[in-house]
């Protein structure tokens, strides 16, 4: 029970760093990226190939994996920048299912729907039993250095202007912000925070395969952070941790409603899930925690 | 090469009027609602199921089935909106769009609750492919872009002829302009539901008659129909038919250049070269 325990907690840290990195793109810049899981799975391949193939030190393969994903942002942005929301949505979904299909076809890189094994787990060896508490650890200390870096994001002048840009970027453009050099900022920080969530989820479980990157880990990622609150960054973390609760404590069904088969069984918590977001979006627009913003003095 | 050419230009032509039905759904809803309903994808699930319940099982022609496929999807359609997504009326487009996708995650579970995960077919005749001169076309694919077609041109007549028709695009053209010259715009949204999501289920059928059908049948598709609906101009009906025309073309002519694989990619390839160069698509409305 405990491993079991210290596994989900992992997960939802691993979660919780998505969860931000979609923080900084759509909470804090507005702008929606539905093709989050896009950005986890390429940083995830590119940690998995570095360090299986060309037998790279573990923290050169996190290092390339931000590197990597935060470049694949930029990039993105110059593609999508002048789409309003409603294109974006469909762009940026289209996009995690395109990295999807490459990782599933390109079999001389990524070995296909093989998937990659044998991915090195750091210290390992010294750890032994202990590998999965210290892992935890290492995952949480990460979401904690993230809360602390982009909570300096938020309230520097950088973060002003992001938010400047998500109210009215036409504004922001008047008081002499360089629009779109802001937007694809934020995208390269909030791709490097899910590549490394990749290379963190990677060198976690030592195996990766294309079908983990479906679109519904991006549901989940949505969830966590409508739930926590949109532009707050404690709350995408809390939003994490409670999806990963409510994804497990439904596992238990099982034991109260044994009738249903495993496969009824999935269909039913994927049908929580889609309820939980609507739940979420109909009760509290702003989600758990509002996005805690800056008192102005108004006209008195 | 010419030969192979003409062959894929054919067959892309004939899914692309499959893929145009669905995708005059979301445009229609687009148009009348001003969101995008990813839930599409769900309601051609609907449709392709409650197809097979009557093909399959009752033992309906896959013409008739078609209609219920038609009846059924729109049914769901209107009345999941009216539980689902009214009560979001007013917030942005995209809170919306992503009710949607939480939408299509609920409907698509219900389908593989009560029908498993496991792919189904239809009862329909294994037919040879008829042959003129090099060209192969196979009668189901004939018989899908002929339903296809059939479906269209019942929708322009409806929107072109009768009174309800000319009312739902004086909504989608002015909402305000509409609404002072007493047209309901709430009788207006659900018939603009009904319609997009029944023809989404026509969609789903047919592209399930051509392969089987699966609780995921729409969701593989919607790459495809979201980029015929964009190429052509989100909001735009006669955009959406050359879009899913479009679309299907590139398709199949991409199979001239890479692996089959890689088809589903192409869509939103076209996303993106046609935004770039014309952000509101072919035949997008300069408003909005």
């Amino acid at each position: 029970m405990t491993s079991y325990l210290i596994a989900m907690a992992t997960f939802a840290s691993i979660y919780a760093i998505l969860a931000l990195g979609l923080n900084v793109m759509w909470g804090m810049a507005g702008m929606v990226n539905l093709g989050i899981v896009g950005f986890y799975a390429f940083g995830a391949y590119i940690s998995a190939l570095l360090t299986v193939n060309a037998h790279a030190p573990i923290a050169l393969g996190f290092l390339a994996a931000m590197i990597g994903t935060a470049a694949m942002g930029a990039l993105v942005t110059l593609g999508i920048m002048r789409l309003r929301d409603d294109y974006l949505a469909i762009v940026t979904l289209g996009f995690a299912e395109v990295v999807r299909i490459v990782a599933e076809n390109e079999i001389w890189l990524t070995r296909g729907t093989d998937g990659i094994s044998g991915i090195p787990q750091p210290l390992k060896h010294l750890l032994g039993a202990d590998f999965n508490l210290a892992y935890l650890i290492f995952c949480l200390v990460i979401v904690a250095l993230t809360l602390f870096v982009l909570e300096r994001v938020r309230t520097s002048p950088f973060g002003r202007v992001l938010r400047a840009i998500r109210e009215d970027a036409q504004v922001a453009a008047f008081a002499g912000k360089d629009v779109l050099k802001f937007k694809v900022k934020a995208f390269a920080l909030g791709g490097a925070l899910a590549g490394l969530a990749g290379a963190l989820y990677a060198h976690y479980t030592s195996y990766i395969v294309p079908e983990i990157y479906v679109p519904l880990l991006t549901i989940y990622i949505f969830l966590a952070l409508t739930a926590g609150g949109i532009g707050n960054n404690f709350g995408a973390v809390i939003g994490a941790f409670v999806v990963v609760f409510f994804l497990e404590s439904t596992r238990f069904l099982i034991g109260v409603v044994p009738w249903l088969s495993a496969e009824q069984l999935a269909a039913l918590r994927e049908f929580l899930v889609g309820l939980g977001l609507l739940l979420v979006l109909y009760a509290r627009p702003r989600g758990l925690m509002p996005e805690p913003l800056p008192r102005l003095a108004g006209p008195s | 090469m010419l030969e192979k050419t003409l062959q894929l230009s054919l067959n892309g032509l004939m899914a692309g009027a499959v893929l145009a039905v669905p995708a005059i759904g979301l445009t229609m809803i687009y148009a009348v609602l001003r969101f995008v309903n990813f839930s599409v994808a769900a309601h051609m699930a609907v449709g392709a199921y409650a197809g097979y319940m009557l093909n399959a099982w009752l033992k309906f022609s896959a013409w008739l089935a078609v209609v219920g496929a038609f009846v059924a999807a729109g049914a769901a359609g209107i009345a999941s909106d009216h539980v689902a997504l009214r009560p979001l009326r007013g917030y942005s487009a995209l809170t919306i769009a992503i009710a949607s996708i939480a939408l299509n995650l609920m409907i698509e579970s219900t389908i593989r609750f009560f029908f498993g995960g496991s792919p189904r077919d239809y009862a329909i005749p294994l037919r040879r492919d008829w042959t003129f001169g090099f060209l192969h076309v196979g009668p189901q694919q004939v018989e899908n872009a002929a339903i296809a077609l059939i479906a269209m041109a019942l929708l322009f007549v409806f929107m072109m002829l009768t009174i309800t028709g000319k009312a739902m695009r004086a909504v989608a053209d002015n909402p305000m302009l509409a609404d002072s010259k007493g047209i309901d715009p709430d009788r207006m949204a659900r018939l603009a539901v009904g319609i997009g999501m029944g023809l989404a289920g026509i969609g789903g059928m047919l592209v399930g008659l051509d392969t089987s059908i699966d609780p995921l049948v729409g969701f593989r598709a919607i790459l495809s129909v979201f980029a015929a609906a964009v190429v052509g101009g989100l909001g735009s009906v006669p955009g959406a038919v050359i879009g899913g025309l479009a679309i299907g073309l590139s398709e199949e002519l991409s199979l001239l250049a890479l692996p089959a694989t890689y088809k589903s990619a192409i869509g939103f390839l076209a996303i993106l070269v046609v935004l770039t160069f014309r952000p509101r698509g072919l035949l997008g409305a300069k408003t909005a």
